[in-house]
C-alpha cells in the first residue's frame, strides 16, 4: 500500500488527484461505504436489513420462523416466483415492464402439463417447448414495442389477459392436470436436495470463486498501474461468505438440506449477475436504461436490447412456470394466477432495482423474493390469513418504492442522480 | 502564384484539407437552411462556426454528423469525396462529434461512458483494467481534471461532463472533431478548461470545428472564423488579423456593403473551384479569399457604399 509522502508519479494512476479522499486497507472500504450509503447510493442495504428486522419479528412471535424444517420450505417457495422475478429486473433495468410474466408462466405450466399427460411428451421436449413459447412471445413484444412505440405497460398488458386466455384454450376443459410424479421434473422440484458434502463442498467454492476473482481483478489492476484493494478486505470478504455460507448449509441439513431448485435459482441469479455487470450486453442494458439517445448515438443498437431483455423476460417467466408447476405437481387454471404477477415485480423492486430504470442488480430478485416469502411464511405460521398477508405484502412493497424514490432524490441532492 | 504565397504563412497551407464541403446545400421543405456552403479544415487547425440563431450551424454539423444528407454540393475526406447517409458513417470517417445535448448516460462512470458502445473485451468479459488504464492516460493527455473515473457522470460538474463527452470522441481516433456549441452552459473556470481542451485536440494533429455563440471563447481559441449568415458563407476570417467588431458585423450583417462584396466574391470564387473540382486547387482558392478579406479589409463598418447589395 502506499504512504501519504510519496509523489504523484508513484502512485496509481487512479489516484493521483489531489482531491481524492484517499481510502486505504479495511478501514478505508468502511468509509468508502459509509459514503456511498450517504449519498443515496443505497444498494442493497435496505432490504437486508430488512430482511433482518422481519426474521426477527417472526422468530419471537413464532420460535418455528427460523426451524430448519421452516427455511428449506421458504428457499422452496422462493425459487419459482424468484426466477420470474429475475426477468423482471432486466425489464425494469430499461425502464420498462412486463405485466405478464404470471399469465406466461401459467401458460407454460398448461404445456408443460398438456405435453407429458395428453401428447406423451417427454419432459424434456415439454420444457423445451414451453420455454421456446416464452422465448417467442418475448420476442413478439420486442418487436412490437421496438416497431411500434406502444408502452411496454400496454403490450404487456394485452398480453396478460392474451395469453391467460391461451393457457385456459391450451388446458381445455378439464382445466387442472396433474403432473406424473415420477417425472425428472417433479422430482427436481421436489425432491432433490444436495447431499451435505457436495452442499459444504458448494460453499467453499463459492467463497474460493469469490476471493479469486477479486485477486486476480487486483492483480490485473496492478499490471494496469491502478489502485487495487487491500488484501486484508478480500480475504475477509471471503472469509466472511464462507462462514456464512457453512453455517447455512449446516443448518439446513438438519432438516432435508439444500434444494436442488432453490439452487438452480441462485445459480441463474449468478449467472445473469455476470452478465449484466461483466459484458457489453450488460453494460448496453444498463446504458439504455439510462439513456436511450445517449446510447442510441453511442452505437448501441438499442432495439436489439430492447428485443433480447424482453425474450429474457418471457423465458424467465416461462422457467418459472415450469418449477412452480412442477413443486405443485400440476398445471391448472390458477397455475400462474392469483400473486404470481404481483409478487414477481414487487421482489424486483423490494430487492433494490430501480422502477426509473438503468439502477439495480441481478441479486435484488433474490434478496427481494426472500423478503415476500419470510412475510408469507411467517404469517402463515401466525395462521393469518391471505388477507393481511397480501395487506403487509403491499406495505412493504410501497415502503420499497419510497425508498427507491428517497434515494434517488438523495442521489439528485449529492449531484449524482 | 499569389494565392499559393498567401496561403504559405497558414499552419497546414501545404497540406491538404482533412475535410472539405463544396457548394453544400440542404432545404426543409421551403426553408433553405444552407446555400452553397464552402469550407475547409485543415489538420491541427481550430475553425470556428458563428452565426445568428437560425444561420444553419446545427444543420451544416448534422449534415457532417450524418444525421441527415445535403441535397447538393460534396464533401471531400481525406481528398476523396464520400457521402455521409448514417451517424456510424460519419464515425467510420474519422469525424467525431460532440452534441450539444452531451448525451452521456447518468448513471454509468466516466470509464463505461468513455468506452460505451465501443467497449473493449477479453473474450466474453468487458476488460475493465484496460479501458480504465486508456481511459486515465486519455484523460491525462487532455490535461482533464476528473478526480476519479469510477464515479457516475451524473456527479461530475458541467466542465467534466463536456471533457468527458470530448474525450468519449478521442476514443475512436477521429481526424476531425465537431464541437456544438461546448461552453454554452459553463462558468468561466469550466469554459477555460474547455477551450485548453481544444487546444490540445489541435496540439494532437485534428482538424476541430467549433460552433460557439461566445466571441470571446472563438478569439480565445480558433485560427479561423467562418460566418455563416441566413444560410450562407458570410466571411472567413484569419482570427489574429480580425477585429472584434468585423466579426460581429458579418454575422448580423450590419455592414452589408463590406460583408456581402466578400461574400459574393467568396461565393463566386469557391463556385469556380467547385467546377474546377481539384481538391488542392479550392484549398488555396479558400485561403486566398482569406487573403483578400486581410488586404482589403475596411476598417470600420458602413464607411464604404455597397453598389450592388
Ligand atoms: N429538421 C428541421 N426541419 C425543418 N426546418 C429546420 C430543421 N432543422 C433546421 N431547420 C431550419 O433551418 C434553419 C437553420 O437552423 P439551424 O441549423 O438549427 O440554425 P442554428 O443552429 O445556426 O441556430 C432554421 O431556419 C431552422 O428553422
Ligand atoms: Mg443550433
Amino acid at each position: 500500500m502506499t504512504s501519504p509522502s510519496e509523489t504523484p508519479a508513484e502512485r496509481a494512476a487512479d489516484l493521483q488527484d489531489e482531491r481524492l479522499v484517499r481510502t486505504e486497507g479495511l478501514r478505508g472500504a468502511v468509509l468508502a461505504f459509509r459514503q456511498r450509503v450517504r449519498g443515496g447510493d443505497l444498494g442493497s442495504l435496505p432490504v437486508i436489513i430488512g430482511l433482518v428486522v422481519i426474521c426477527v419479528i417472526f422468530q419471537i412471535l413464532n420460535p418455528n420462523f427460523l426451524s430448519a424444517n421452516n427455511l428449506v420450505n421458504l428457499t422452496l417457495q422462493c425459487a419459482a416466483v424468484g426466477t420470474i422475478s429475475i426477468g423482471i429486473v432486466l425489464v425494469l433495468l430499461l425502464g420498462q415492464i412486463d405485466l405478464s410474466v404470471g399469465s406466461v408462466s401459467g401458460l407454460a405450466a398448461a404445456i408443460l402439463g398438456v405435453g407429458l399427460t395428453q401428447l406423451k411428451w417427454p419432459v424434456a421436449l415439454a420444457v423445451i417447448v414451453a420455454l421456446v413459447v416464452g422465448a417467442a412471445i418475448g420476442y413478439l413484444y420486442g418487436l412490437l414495442f421496438t416497431r411500434f412505440g406502444v408502452p411496454s405497460f400496454v403490450i404487456t398488458l394485452a398480453g396478460l389477459l392474451a395469453f391467460l386466455g391461451l393457457q385456459l384454450k391450451v388446458l381445455g376443459p378439464n382445466g387442472s392436470i396433474n403432473l406424473p410424479y415420477d417425472s425428472w421434473i417433479v422430482q427436481f422440484a421436489q425432491a432433490t436436495f444436495l447431499p451435505p458434502w457436495a452442499a459444504y463442498a458448494l460453499a467453499v467454492i463459492a467463497a474460493a470463486a469469490l476471493f479469486l476473482s477479486d485477486y486476480s481483478r487486483s492483480r490485473r489492476r496492478r499490471k494496469a498501474g491502478l489502485s487495487t484493494g487491500a488484501l486484508s478486505v478480500m480475504l475477509l470478504k471471503a472469509v466472511l461468505l464462507l462462514i456464512l455460507l457453512l453455517l447455512a448449509v449446516s443448518y439446513l441439513a438438519t432438516d432435508r438440506g439444500l434444494g436442488a431448485m432453490f439452487l438452480l435459482f441462485v445459480v441463474l441469479v449468478v449467472v445473469m449477475n455476470y452478465f449484466l455487470t461483466r459484458t457489453k450486453w450488460g453494460r448496453s442494458v444498463f446504458a439504455v436504461g439510462g439513456s436511450v439517445e445517449a446510447a442510441r448515438r453511442a452505437g448501441i443498437r438499442v432495439n436489439r436490447v430492447y428485443i433480447s431483455v424482453f425474450i429474457l423476460t418471457s423465458t424467465f417467466a416461462a422457467l418459472g412456470g415450469l418449477l412452480a408447476s412442477a413443486r405443485l405437481t400440476s398445471a391448472s387454471l390458477s397455475s400462474g394466477g392469483g400473486d404470481t404477477n404481483l409478487n414477481a415485480i414487487a421482489a424486483a423492486v423490494i430487492g433494490g432495482t430501480s422502477l426509473f430504470g438503468g439502477r439495480g442488480s441481478a441479486w435484488s430478485a433474490l434478496l427481494g423474493i426472500l423478503v415476500i416469502q419470510s412475510i408469507s411464511s411467517g404469517l402463515t405460521l401466525l395462521n393469518l390469513d391471505s388477507s393481511i398477508r397480501y395487506m403487509i405484502t403491499g406495505a412493504v412493497l410501497l415502503l420499497a418504492v419510497i425508498i427507491d424514490s428517497l434515494s434517488r432524490r438523495s442521489r439528485a441532492s449529492h449531484g449524482q442522480a | 502564384m499569389t494565392m499559393e504565397s498567401a496561403v504559405a504563412d497558414t499552419e497546414g497551407a501545404t497540406r491538404e484539407p482533412v475535410l472539405s464541403l463544396k457548394g453544400v446545400s440542404k432545404g426543409f421543405g421551403a426553408v433553405r437552411a444552407l446555400t452553397d456552403i464552402n469550407l475547409d479544415i485543415y489538420p491541427g487547425e481550430v475553425v470556428a462556426i458563428v452565426g445568428d440563431n437560425g444561420a444553419g450551424k446545427s444543420t451544416l454539423v448534422k449534415i457532417l454528423a450524418g444525421v441527415h444528407p445535403q441535397d447538393s454540393g460534396t464533401i471531400m475526406f481525406d481528398g476523396q469525396v464520400v457521402s455521409i447517409p448514417t451517424p456510424t458513417a460519419s464515425r467510420a470517417l474519422g469525424i467525431a462529434t460532440v452534441f450539444q445535448d452531451l448525451a452521456l448516460c447518468d448513471n454509468l462512470d466516466v470509464v463505461s461512458n468513455l468506452f460505451l458502445g465501443r467497449e473493449i473485451r477479453n473474450g466474453l468479459s468487458l476488460d475493465e483494467e484496460e479501458m480504465e488504464q486508456r481511459a486515465w492516460s486519455l484523460l491525462r493527455q487532455l490535461s482533464a481534471k476528473i478526480p476519479s473515473v469510477r464515479i457516475a457522470v451524473a456527479s461530475l460538474s458541467g466542465g467534466q461532463r463536456q471533457t468527458v463527452a470530448i474525450a468519449r470522441s478521442l476514443i475512436g481516433e477521429p481526424s476531425v472533431v465537431i464541437l456544438d456549441e461546448p461552453t454554452a452552459a459553463l462558468g468561466v473556470a469550466q469554459t477555460a478548461e474547455v477551450l485548453n481542451l481544444v487546444e490540445r485536440l489541435r496540439e494532437r494533429g485534428l482538424g476541430v470545428l467549433l460552433i460557439s455563440h461566445n466571441m470571446a471563447d472563438v478569439q480565445a481559441v480558433a485560427d479561423r472564423v467562418v460566418v455563416l449568415r441566413l444560410g450562407r458563407n458570410n466571411g472567413d476570417f484569419h482570427v489574429a488579423d480580425v477585429s472584434y467588431e468585423e466579426i460581429i458585423s458579418a454575422i448580423t450583417g450590419a455592414t452589408d456593403n463590406v460583408v456581402t462584396r466578400r461574400a459574393s466574391a467568396h461565393a463566386g470564387s469557391a463556385s469556380a473551384a467547385a467546377a474546377a473540382a481539384d481538391a488542392s486547387g479550392t484549398g488555396t482558392v479558400e485561403s486566398g479569399i482569406t487573403e483578400d478579406f486581410r488586404t482589403h479589409e475596411t476598417p470600420a463598418p458602413g464607411t464604404e457604399e455597397n453598389p450592388q447589395s
